[in-house]
């Protein structure tokens, strides 16, 4: 049995918004939520996606902080920023590929998701993927997600020719088992991978 | 009563709501809990475990539940942010007393209990006994709800009980039993995971039973089909199967359309039908009428989406029904839930692994509020109250003659428009916010007005208790001690994880208060919500419902039991009609043939666009306990119309514009929001906000000849674009019914 992972799987997001509302009841930065649920296009569909941090293995937002204030710990997890070392400057938040640290003004300090290291360390799931009531989240072992899901899980992203690999998976349709994040158009537009299309007065053409 | 004891905002600034966002002494008072106590959500009819974190007899936190088994730890944005209820600010901590002209003063519990005992004497003797009525709910306890039952047939002696599961369950419950022979779903959800095909019928899983929506992922993953019918493209419809875009009030045109073509291709089971049903060739004649081509127009859907329904549902192997309040909330709600079950039951697919039918319950106790005597037409243990053997063994029981228990009362809307012509002239209500969830609501309010004495019980003044002449400040759920029968029918355990607050009391104990008070004290005095549990037991003993195996002890122990539940040594029964023995006296299942047949009201030129209701994930149904979350507001401060970008295009209006929405009843303004995942001769608001924000302002005061339920999904308005409102009730908050 390999060790807990973490599994995103944007096919099962349901938009509920319980991963954000339970991420602010965490101990070590209660009140203040670090997940980021993304609502794509509302016009155009319900899909909705979750965003945690993927706990890169070699994590650009600790590159290039200025401060050196952001350490990953033994077993693989970014914390969020030391707060003796954090000088705001949000270096971070501008260049973190997922679009994962928020900077708070208020303790001029940047925070971020660090799996909820607090619960992780001794044994329990972190608090979203506990909650999630889709398990769009999920907390568990690759051989569970092997035996229990259709799709395939990658911790591989390719950014144009940059490939950045993660702690954290996603699972992928086994129809398109990877992740190239250039399948976002010039003009900023989603480009449907699946042809999908959710405009109901289109379905009653027929 | 008369108008409000003051001008809106004036209440409003007093009473809420007001949005509270951060737990007892602030998000900074981090330290441990003095104890986690294991109890359930107080939201919805999937009663999720959760654990709640108390300290200093408050209740500070949560944690996930992560050993109860059916949603080992998961948990919706409402059930994640309950536990701010306890501290509320807004919590009612007195009996207030309404002052004309100045609002409601605090009165002391033996005023509010002697001034309510008195005036329905008073009522009673002027009036006769069913002038005074009881309005119960179904996020009672089942104890609470028995007491409830028990005080309106034993110590008030009044037929008109009901209880707002009318608006909830009731289409589903009679369609059950006219069919199946039982008010329950027919299966533990375990068996959704199993299926080889599900089909979701008028039901949002992912908003308003988010928890369910994993049991239908981890039959996807299995291979599963599924298939969704919905006027509006859902999130669980978004990667469906087949998803078929249903026009309001359509729905028997897709199941009896589907059975055309199953029986065509022979995709029924006909041994089954030999063997274990009756009614067969009846259905069979009905559903003859409905080619897919009739039926497409009845659903107004392309007939190959109803044909590649029928090929993915008729000859699969098993197969899971489930539907809630889109195929439920008709004036044929009941027809639209037996069209259903036929699916099922004509392809022998229930009472097996994998193979059966549920309604979504949408309430808290959804399932057992309605089985212990707070319905209308009901007695404990889903007893026939017009039944002469049940009445008899209930009379055995309460220790009453037989006669003394009134029969079948009104229900809740022919309640409304009994006040309206003077039948009704007193009313007590728990539990319910009518002002904002029942149709008509311009109809409704008026009707609170014309009431001689209007009591309420309620954790905060609800739109509703701000008629009311006395106002009892009552218990949460995790302020009192209880159980539930979730979504599945398992009886669950609430445990008692704090004291109510201030002056506030367990429901139970005002009834046995004024129980006594009206001199049946003898037969009410409750010390506990066990000791009401013990009777509850025996009450139902031998009924349909039978809950007398069942002890808070194997509660604890087995993660609760199903019933029914016979004896002490009975394992409960998870899932119904195994072997295809139906509840029916003659073993079977009973075919019902329903054809369909309008709305009470379709558009026409004057009203030409559809308005159908519904919920979003952050809110709970009439909004008064999750309109004063904070973190649940911010989610979705205010209701928005959905519409379609051609329709949008046809009215002039832009996303996010102000629109004017109209029926022949009442009209609403609210911000049009533009999707394509709607139908364009349809529009969506939902209800969960009060005044000028609730769609049920133009919702039809239509019922099911049956069930009763009111007509929420479909009614006829004009929608147009205005201007911001400027009004002094545009101006409140959103929450309390305002715009921004």
């Amino acid at each position: 049995m390999s060790e807990l992972a973490f599994f995103i799987d944007y096919s099962r997001c349901i938009g509920c918004q319980a991963c954000v509302q339970a991420c602010e009841e965490c101990d070590t930065h209660r009140g203040r939520s670090m997940i980021h649920l993304e609502t794509i296009q509302r016009r155009e569909t319900v899909q909705t996606a979750p965003q945690v941090c993927m706990h890169c293995e070699d994590p650009i937002c600790a590159q290039v902080c200025p401060a050196d204030a952001i350490k990953k710990t033994s077993d693989g997890v970014v914390q969020s920023s030391l707060k003796p070392r954090c000088i705001g400057c949000s270096n971070c938040v501008l260049a973190c590929p997922f679009g994962v640290p928020k900077y708070f003004g208020d303790i001029d300090q940047m925070m971020k998701c660090d799996l909820c290291y607090d619960r992780t360390s001794i044994g329990k799931r972190p608090m979203c993927a506990t909650v999630c009531p889709s398990q769009a989240l999920s907390y568990t072992t690759l051989e569970e997600i092997e035996r229990s899901r259709d799709g395939v899980p990658s911790n591989v992203w390719r950014f144009g020719h940059e490939v950045v690999r993660t702690k954290v998976f996603v699972v992928l349709p086994r129809q398109a088992p990877a992740v190239h994040v250039d399948v976002l158009r010039g003009d900023g537009s989603v480009a449907h991978a699946g042809g999908r299309v959710d405009d109901v007065a289109e379905m009653l053409n027929g | 009563m008369a108008d409000l004891p003051a001008a809106i905002p004036e209440l409003v600034a007093r009473f809420g709501p007001h949005l509270h966002s951060s737990p007892p002494g602030g998000w900074a008072a981090n330290g441990d809990p003095d104890r986690l106590v294991k109890t359930h959500c107080c939201f919805c009819g999937q009663q999720c475990g959760i654990q709640l974190k108390v300290r200093d007899n408050k209740v500070v936190g949560f944690e996930p539940w992560e050993e109860f088994p059916f949603n080992r730890g998961k948990l919706c944005p409402k059930g994640v942010k309950r536990y701010l209820q306890n501290e509320h600010p807004d919590r009612l901590l007195t009996p207030l007393e309404r002052r004309a002209g100045a609002g409601f003063a605090p009165i002391g519990w033996d005023a509010a209990l002697d001034r309510t005992a008195s005036e329905m004497r008073r009522i009673q003797q002027a009036y006769g006994p069913d002038a005074f009525a009881i309005f119960g709910g179904a996020s009672f306890t089942n104890e609470r709800a028995y007491v409830l039952g028990k005080f309106a047939r034993v110590a008030l002696r009044t037929a008109n009980i009901d209880y707002n599961g009318r608006l909830c369950m009731v289409s589903a419950g009679a369609a059950s039993k006219k069919i199946l022979g039982i008010d329950r779903s027919a299966n533990p959800w375990n068996d959704i995971t199993k299926a080889d095909v599900v089909l979701v019928a008028g039901a949002n899983i992912a908003e308003c039973a988010p928890i369910t929506t994993d049991y239908l992922w981890q039959a996807r993953e299995r291979g599963a089909k599924i298939i969704v019918m919905d006027p509006r493209l859902t999130p669980i419809a978004r990667t469906a199967d087949l998803f078929i875009p249903v026009r309001p009030g359509g729905d028997i045109g897709v199941f009896n359309g589907m059975l055309h073509v199953m029986i065509a291709r022979g995709w029924i089971d006909s041994a089954f039908i030999d063997a274990h049903t009756t009614g067969w060739a009846a259905v069979e004649a009905c559903v003859r009428n409905y080619p897919p081509e009739r039926a497409a127009q009845i659903a107004g859907v392309p007939a190959s989406l109803i044909e590649k329904a029928a090929a993915l549902w008729g000859p699969a192997r098993t197969s899971f029904i489930l539907h809630a309040r889109g195929i439920e909330h008709h004036s044929k709600g009941v027809d639209n839930c037996m069209a259903a079950i036929n699916l099922a039951v004509a392809t022998g697919r229930i009472g097996r692994e994998g193979c059966g039918y549920a309604m979504i319950t949408g309430q808290g106790n959804g399932q057992g509020a309605r089985e212990q005597g707070q319905k209308s037409e009901q007695l404990p243990g889903a007893r026939d109250i017009d039944d002469p053997k049940h009445r008899q063994e209930i009379a055995a029981v309460w220790g009453v003659p037989e006669p003394s228990i009134p029969h079948k009362g009104l229900t809740v809307v022919p309640m409304i428009e009994a006040i309206h012509d003077g039948r009704i002239k007193g009313l007590l209500s728990f539990c319910f916010n009518p002002a904002v969830s029942l149709p008509d609501g311009n109809y409704v309010r008026r009707a609170f007005e014309k009431l001689e004495f209007f009591g309420v019980a309620d954790f905060f003044l609800s739109e509703t208790a701000r008629y009311a002449d006395v106002v009892f400040p009552v218990a949460l759920m995790e302020e009192d001690e209880g159980t539930t029968t979730s979504v599945e029918g398992r009886v669950i355990h609430h445990r008692q994880a704090v004291n109510p607050p201030g002056e506030a009391r367990q429901d139970w104990k005002l009834v046995c208060a004024l129980a006594d008070r009206l001199g049946a004290g003898d037969k009410f005095r409750f010390q506990s919500a066990r000791e009401i549990f013990d009777e509850l037991r025996l009450a139902s003993r031998g009924g349909i419902a039978d809950y007398y195996g069942i002890t808070y002890e194997r509660i604890d122990n087995e993660f609760g039991v199903f019933w029914p539940c016979p004896s002490d040594g009975h394992p409960g029964t998870p899932r119904l009609y195994e072997g295809g023995r139906f509840a029916h006296d003659d073993g079977r299942a009973h075919f019902q043939a329903v054809d369909w047949r309008p709305a009470a009201e379709e558009p026409d030129l004057e009203y030409p666009i559809i308005l159908t209701t519904g919920r979003v994930v952050s809110q709970y149904l009439s909004g008064t306990q999750t309109r004063r979350i904070g973190g649940l507001v911010n989610q979705c401060p205010q209701p928005r119309c959905e519409m379609h970008p051609r329709l949008a295009a046809e009215l002039g209006v832009g996303d996010a514009d102000f629109v004017r929405i109209e029926s022949r009843r009442g009209q609403i303004v609210v911000r049009a929001q533009i999707v394509k995942t709607i139908r364009p001769d349809t529009i969506f608001v939902p209800y969960h906000w009060p005044l000028d924000r609730s769609p049920n302002n133009c919702t039809i005061r239509a019922i099911d000849p049956v069930s009763n339920i009111p007509e929420f999904k479909i009614c006829a308005v004009r929608v147009t674009k205005t201007v911001a409102p400027s009004d002094p009730i545009a101006a409140l908050a959103p929450e309390a019914g305002g715009i921004r």
